[in-house]
């Protein structure tokens, strides 16, 4: 026995080193035929990670204080070494987890993996992405300039909405009648130590579930269905390790490739990543023309605008914007299917998920112009789709006429 | 009686809304090289001499223009008038009260105006002053009505007066006209705001040369990486299908 077996044979009596490993890593058998969309959960991971390291060095010189922290910003684009780079990492990393995440989503609408057995998988998803909004809200804030003021002003409002304590909430969440340094300081406990705990935990339990029950794939079936019968392995899993590792690293490559071409030639994304408004410092007597939130709030922005107000209260806006989000939770027992992939399902199902895409990044479109009549209307009719493709869900997956799902992986 | 005065207040107000909606002037394109490192260092001048007696660049150090190509020896002797370091950044002695008072509005710091305004803008409106007696300073601007800055570059590039023209009801500025020449012609004029408008664009983020040429170097190993992980890859699937 060597040295190296005999340390991991101490190691294993005390803490279950290798078993974690094989259950996790070279053990746990993913369906071979995973596709382009199944990069986006590990890139998912990639971003979190270059999100918490960066995170953790703007902290060291970024000051959460009405009256130095749009300063600290600038401080570490300028005398900072690789201060900008740090900076433009984390910027652009925010963008970039909802992009990836969005997408991650999508790979789970096309293919049914929110289906049972998956359910929980799912709803940690969904917890995973709230999280990850109030994160990427409250860390909108620090830099501290006109948007980041307004735009939280604006959003802390909502909460004003409710009835009868609403008032009484928006100065509880700021802590203040207006957004001040005080709302600033707790934003920014919120964005550096509680929201990323509770992500972290999140993270955890979504990948604890997904290695519970296995991995779904392009074609929705079980794989574990179909095992080896002498050594009891899905007959078309594979070990995650190595195969999806090495994988996952060309995929990990082309992302860097696209995430680095942003933060090096375009940090700003043209206004969508680090908005122009938002280099003015703050400024409590100035509202800003036009205010908008970054891109990847727009969909549900534009869903709290569609609705009209009632009695002068924006609270239906308000809940039906929630609503949008609550639905999610409940898609895997909304979808009555005898098939999870879209593969196999029939055009109904098809043409309800086109729409619902369409209507969802034209949601997005027009959460970023300001508010005229014509785009209301539009605004309107995306967000009855966007309701109805989860409402009638029931309905249409029952009628819709399914093909037959292969016995093995296909292709 | 209530609503009578918000219907007053509103009819009073539709004028000023009209315009806070923006009747948006066509911007000229600004000249922006930022390779040109003379252009820099002539608008780093222009900078000091013109812009930074009422305007800051707080976080703008004085020893950054080393960035350009100057020496330490070269900022001391050419722009730093008076106490600075060349460490510090480039304060004002102007008080915020005092320049509200005086202008109606306090002069923003200018480190990032770049990159809120955009160099297009600040290139029309460096060059869109012009003459009118009715504002308190005698100036007003073709890209910022009622601006409370005056024409602080009017001996360089002259007077200019507005040429109107017939707008359905309204009468809005075509162009502007030289009324009085200024030290300088107008294409010299362009020039050196050009100068000026490529050193605030440099200024509102000094690290962006390094950036893209890193960003050429990152992509460039990241190219190579590709290479390798993909024939690992493919070494590895060899066996699976």
């Amino acid at each position: 026995m060597s040295a190296l077996q005999k340390m991991m044979g101490w190691i294993d009596d005390r803490f279950p080193l290798t078993a974690t490993y094989k259950a996790h890593l070279s053990e746990y058998y993913a369906p071979k035929n995973f596709n382009f969309w199944y990069f986006f959960g590990s890139l998912a991971l990639l971003v979190l990670v270059i999100q918490i390291v960066t995170g953790i060095f703007l902290t060291m010189n970024y000051k959460p204080d009405a009256a130095l922290a749009f300063i600290s910003v600038e401080y570490i684009m300028r005398d900072v070494e690789w201060g900008w780079l740090i900076r433009y990492m984390h910027s652009t990393g925010a963008s970039m987890f909802f992009v990836v995440v969005y997408l991650h989503m999508f790979r789970g609408l096309m293919y049914g993996s929110y289906r049972k057995p998956r359910e929980l998988i799912w709803i940690f998803g969904v917890l995973i992405y709230l999280v990850l909004m109030a994160e990427a809200f409250v860390g909108y804030m620090l830099p501290w300039g006109q948007m980041s003021y307004w735009g939280a002003q604006v959003i802390v409002n909502l909460f004003a909405a409710v009835p009868f304590i609403g008032e009484d909430l928006s100065i509880w969440i700021r802590g203040d009648y207006v957004i001040s340094d005080a709302t600033l300081n707790r934003f920014f406990a919120f964005h550096v130590i509680a929201l990323p705990l509770v992500l972290i935990a999140l993270v955890a339990v979504h990948l604890v579930a997904l290695h519970e029950v296995g991995s779904n794939n392009p074609d929705g079936i079980e794989i574990k269905k179909k095992k080896d019968p002498k050594t009891g392995i899905p007959l078309d899993g594979i070990p995650f390790h190595p195969y999806y590792t090495v994988k996952d690293i060309v995929g990990v490559i082309v992302f860097l490739m696209l995430f680095s071409a942003i933060v090096f030639f375009a940090p700003a994304m043209g206004g969508y990543f680090l908005e122009a408004a938002n280099f003015v410092p703050a400024d409590p007597l100035k509202t800003p023309e036009h205010i908008a939130p970054l891109w990847y709030f727009t969909p549900f922005y534009a869903i709290l605008r569609a609705v009209p107000p009632l009695f002068g209260s924006q609270f239906p806006g308000v809940v039906a914007m929630g609503l949008s989000i609550v639905f999610l939770f409940f898609l895997p027992w909304l979808d009555r299917s005898k098939v999870k992939s879209i593969r196999y399902r029939g055009p109904i199902y098809k043409a309800f998920l086109a729409a619902f895409i369409v209507s969802f990044i034209g949601l997005g479109y027009l959460g970023l112009l300001p508010s005229t009549p014509v785009a209301t209307i539009f605004a309107q009719i995306f967000s009855v789709i966007y309701f109805l493709f989860f409402l009638l869900m029931p309905w249409y997956t029952s009628i819709d006429k399914t093909k037959p799902e292969p016995e093995r992986v296909t292709g | 009686m209530k609503r009578l005065k918000n219907f007053l207040f509103l009819l009073a107000a539709a004028p000023v809304v009209a315009f806070a909606a923006g009747p948006t002037v066509p911007l000229d394109k600004a000249p922006i090289n930022l390779s040109d490192q003379d252009s820099l260092q002539r608008g780093a001048r222009m900078f000091v001499n013109y812009c930074l007696n009422c305007h800051s660049a707080s976080v703008m150090r004085y020893s950054r223009l080393q960035d350009l190509g100057l020496t330490e020896e070269q900022i001391k002797d050419n722009l730093l008038f008076a106490t600075e370091k060349p460490g510090e950044p480039m304060h004002v002695a102007m008080r915020h009260a005092e320049g509200k008072a005086w202008f109606g509005a306090t002069p923003p710091d200018l480190s990032v105006i770049a990159r809120s305004r955009g160099a297009d803008w600040l290139y029309t409106y460096l060059r869109g002053f012009y003459r009118d007696d009715t504002r308190a300073t005698g100036w007003n601007n073709t890209v910022f009505d009622k601006v409370g800055m005056p024409h602080v570059m009017w001996d360089l590039q002259g007077e200019m007066v507005p040429v109107y023209k017939k707008d359905g009801e309204h009468e809005v500025i075509e162009r502007l006209e030289l009324a009085k020449p200024g030290s300088v012609s107008l294409a010299e004029y362009d020039a050196m705001v050009g100068d000026l408008v490529n050193y605030l664009q440099w200024m509102g983020e000094p690290a962006q040369n390094q950036r893209k040429q890193l960003g050429v170097i990152v992509l460039l190993f990241l190219g190579v990486f590709f290479v390798v992980a993909y024939y690992l890859k493919k070494e590895f699937w060899k066996d699976i299908h």
